[in-house]
């Protein structure tokens, strides 16, 4: 038995979420009419804060290659920019490093026992450690779910607090898993105790489970960091990830981050999109704008 | 009578989505099921044959007995093609005399998702000679309808909805064929195109739009509605346009 875990951390008060007000407000950002060149000049911004990611048991050093090939070059015709980051697993870093030496590309690698996050706080210190060793300019970790909805939130803290110390210079994205967080207050709770605990972005979910990224989800998330920023001035990246895989419906988070938190927040330093097939959508309608032709999928590389 | 939808090159552009995602499945059920599926379409039809005359006698202004013509005549169309389903593949396909020690075939394989531009004549038989041709093979069709009487071909998805044919396998566009030709020939997620009746101009802004992406183009002249019902107008090579020939060499094993 371990002894029961002390923690100096109280949780804080954090603002009651209006779940009606929320997705009525979610929904209605959604009906923005984006055409021609703003629609354009949205997508590119989209390709370049993309988080390309492969996250799958078959994943092997080959594919991790391609990927890389396709993050660097989306768009072998023509020149579209490059995305924000490529992220995979701890093993496929290294793979990941070689591929993208002498570009900007961002390696992103999750660690702490993703997805479940299921294990001893030690090991989970110790696999960050380890990632950000083999060169991850970027951590995805996992907020321990078990924890939290036990109520254990000093715990959640302290162990958000120790990743963080152990990711040193990477950036540290934690991932709250809303899908079962079960309520937005909870997913409000959550999102302030990871950015109390030093996390530099909040990320959605693991991809793993459904319902990954949502409207709703997302716009508390960005609340809180809204009311962050203007308590103590410090800016928190936002990463939806999960589930977003047309160009449309990342627009329309666009729209949401901009309406939110204001133009500042529409960089790749501060707003990603974890996805994999999302990349191909936005090639199809960036060519759709370029040529006025419909175009086929059949066109680009997988991925 | 009715108002009818006027298809947007969006409503197309779904539709092609719709149709992609169908193709492959339907290409890879076996051929005797494609030929059930169809051969069903003719039973439904069928049991719906009173409804089809009097509204081909109601809205397309047909006389009774032309009416019953036409309907049965696409009952039957659908068996024959139904018929083609498991048989096409030999006629078409081959066994190649090769100089080494290898067998070489030749098959058949659908080319992918067609839009078609239907007649404007014999509103349900013209409909159906088209339709059943293409997928027959395991293609997925568009099919893009401008006539006078184009709720036949609404009432015709009801048939195809009860007929056991996977959804995706044929969508219905109601709409102007001059507003869509541009974008049906540019699409490049569109293997090929079947123009019946093509004006010279939808000739031409088809050839032109399709030359990109090399689009396969089909084209016919439409018939009157006595023609669609000769056997001249149902054809195993009417199959022929919309399939792509593989050619595989295989060593002779000892």
């Amino acid at each position: 038995m371990q002894p029961p875990f002390q923690s100096e951390y109280r949780p804080p008060k954090v603002p009651t979420v209006d779940a009606v007000a929320a997705r009525e407000r979610a929904q209605r950002l959604s009906t923005r009419s984006i055409k021609t060149e703003a629609k354009v000049q949205g997508l590119k911004m989209l390709v370049g804060m993309l988080d390309l990611t492969t996250l799958e048991g078959a994943d092997t050093p080959g594919k991790v290659r391609s990927l890389c090939q396709k993050a660097r070059t989306p768009d072998s015709d023509h020149d579209s920019p490059s995305v924000g980051a490529v992220c995979v697993y701890p093993p496929m870093v290294p793979v990941a490093r070689k591929q993208l030496r002498g570009t900007d590309i961002a390696i992103a690698s999750v660690a702490s026992y993703f997805p479940s996050g299921q294990a001893a706080i030690d090991e989970r210190v110790e696999e960050v450690e380890r990632v950000r060793e083999a060169g991850a300019d970027e951590i995805d970790v996992v907020m321990n779910r078990n924890a939290f909805l036990s109520g254990r939130y000093g715990q959640v803290h302290d162990e958000i607090s120790a990743l963080a110390e152990a990711s040193g210079e990477a950036h540290l994205k934690v991932i709250l898993e809303t899908g079962e967080l079960e309520t937005y207050d909870a997913v409000r709770l959550a999102s302030q105790i990871a950015i109390d605990a030093g996390a530099d972005f909040i990320k959605t979910s693991t991809g793993k489970i459904t319902p990954a990224a949502t409207m709703p989800v997302t716009l508390v998330m960005l609340e809180a960091i809204r009311d962050h920023y203007l308590d103590t001035g410090e800016a928190i990246g936002m990463k939806p990830a999960g589930g977003i895989r047309k160009a449309k419906r990342a627009l329309r988070y666009l729209v949401m981050v901009k309406e939110t938190l204001g133009d500042a927040w529409l960089t790749p330093d501060r707003f990603r999109i974890g996805a994999s097939s999302l990349l191909n959508d936005l090639l199809l309608q960036l060519e759709k704008e370029r040529t006025g032709r419909y175009h086929s999928k059949r066109y680009l590389s997988l991925g | 009578m009715a108002n009818i939808c006027r298809a947007s090159r969006k409503d197309f552009r779904d539709a092609v989505v719709a149709a992609r995602d169908a193709q492959e499945g339907w290409a890879g059920r076996s051929a005797f099921n494609r030929g059930q599926i169809l051969y069903r379409m003719g039973e439904m039809l069928e049991s719906r044959r009173p409804a089809f005359v009097s509204e081909l006698a109601d809205v397309a202004g047909y006389d009774r007995d032309e009416a019953e013509a036409e309907v049965d005549a696409a009952i039957d169309r659908l068996v024959w093609y139904a018929g083609w389903s498991d048989k096409f593949a030999q006629v078409f396909g081959s066994v190649n005399p090769v100089a080494s020690s290898h067998f070489d075939f030749t098959v058949p394989e659908p080319t992918g998702v067609v839009a078609a531009f239907t007649p404007r004549q014999a509103p349900l038989l013209g409909l159906v000679s088209c339709m059943a041709p293409i997928i027959v093979s395991g293609n997925a069709a568009i099919l893009i309808v401008e006539n006078d009487a184009p709720t036949l071909a609404l009432d015709l998805a009801e048939v195809l909805e009860t007929s056991d044919l996977p959804g995706g396998v044929v969508n219905i566009l109601t709409g102007q064929r001059e507003e869509l030709r541009g974008h049906v020939g540019g699409h490049r997620d569109v293997d090929a195109v079947l123009s019946v009746g093509a004006s010279t101009e939808e000739r031409t802004v088809l050839e032109e739009e399709g030359a990109e992406s090399v689009t396969r183009m089909e084209f016919r002249p439409d018939r009157s509605p006595a023609e669609w019902r000769s056997e001249e107008s149902a054809s195993p090579y009417w199959i022929a346009p919309f399939v792509e020939f593989k050619t595989t060499w295989h060593p002779v094993g000892r």
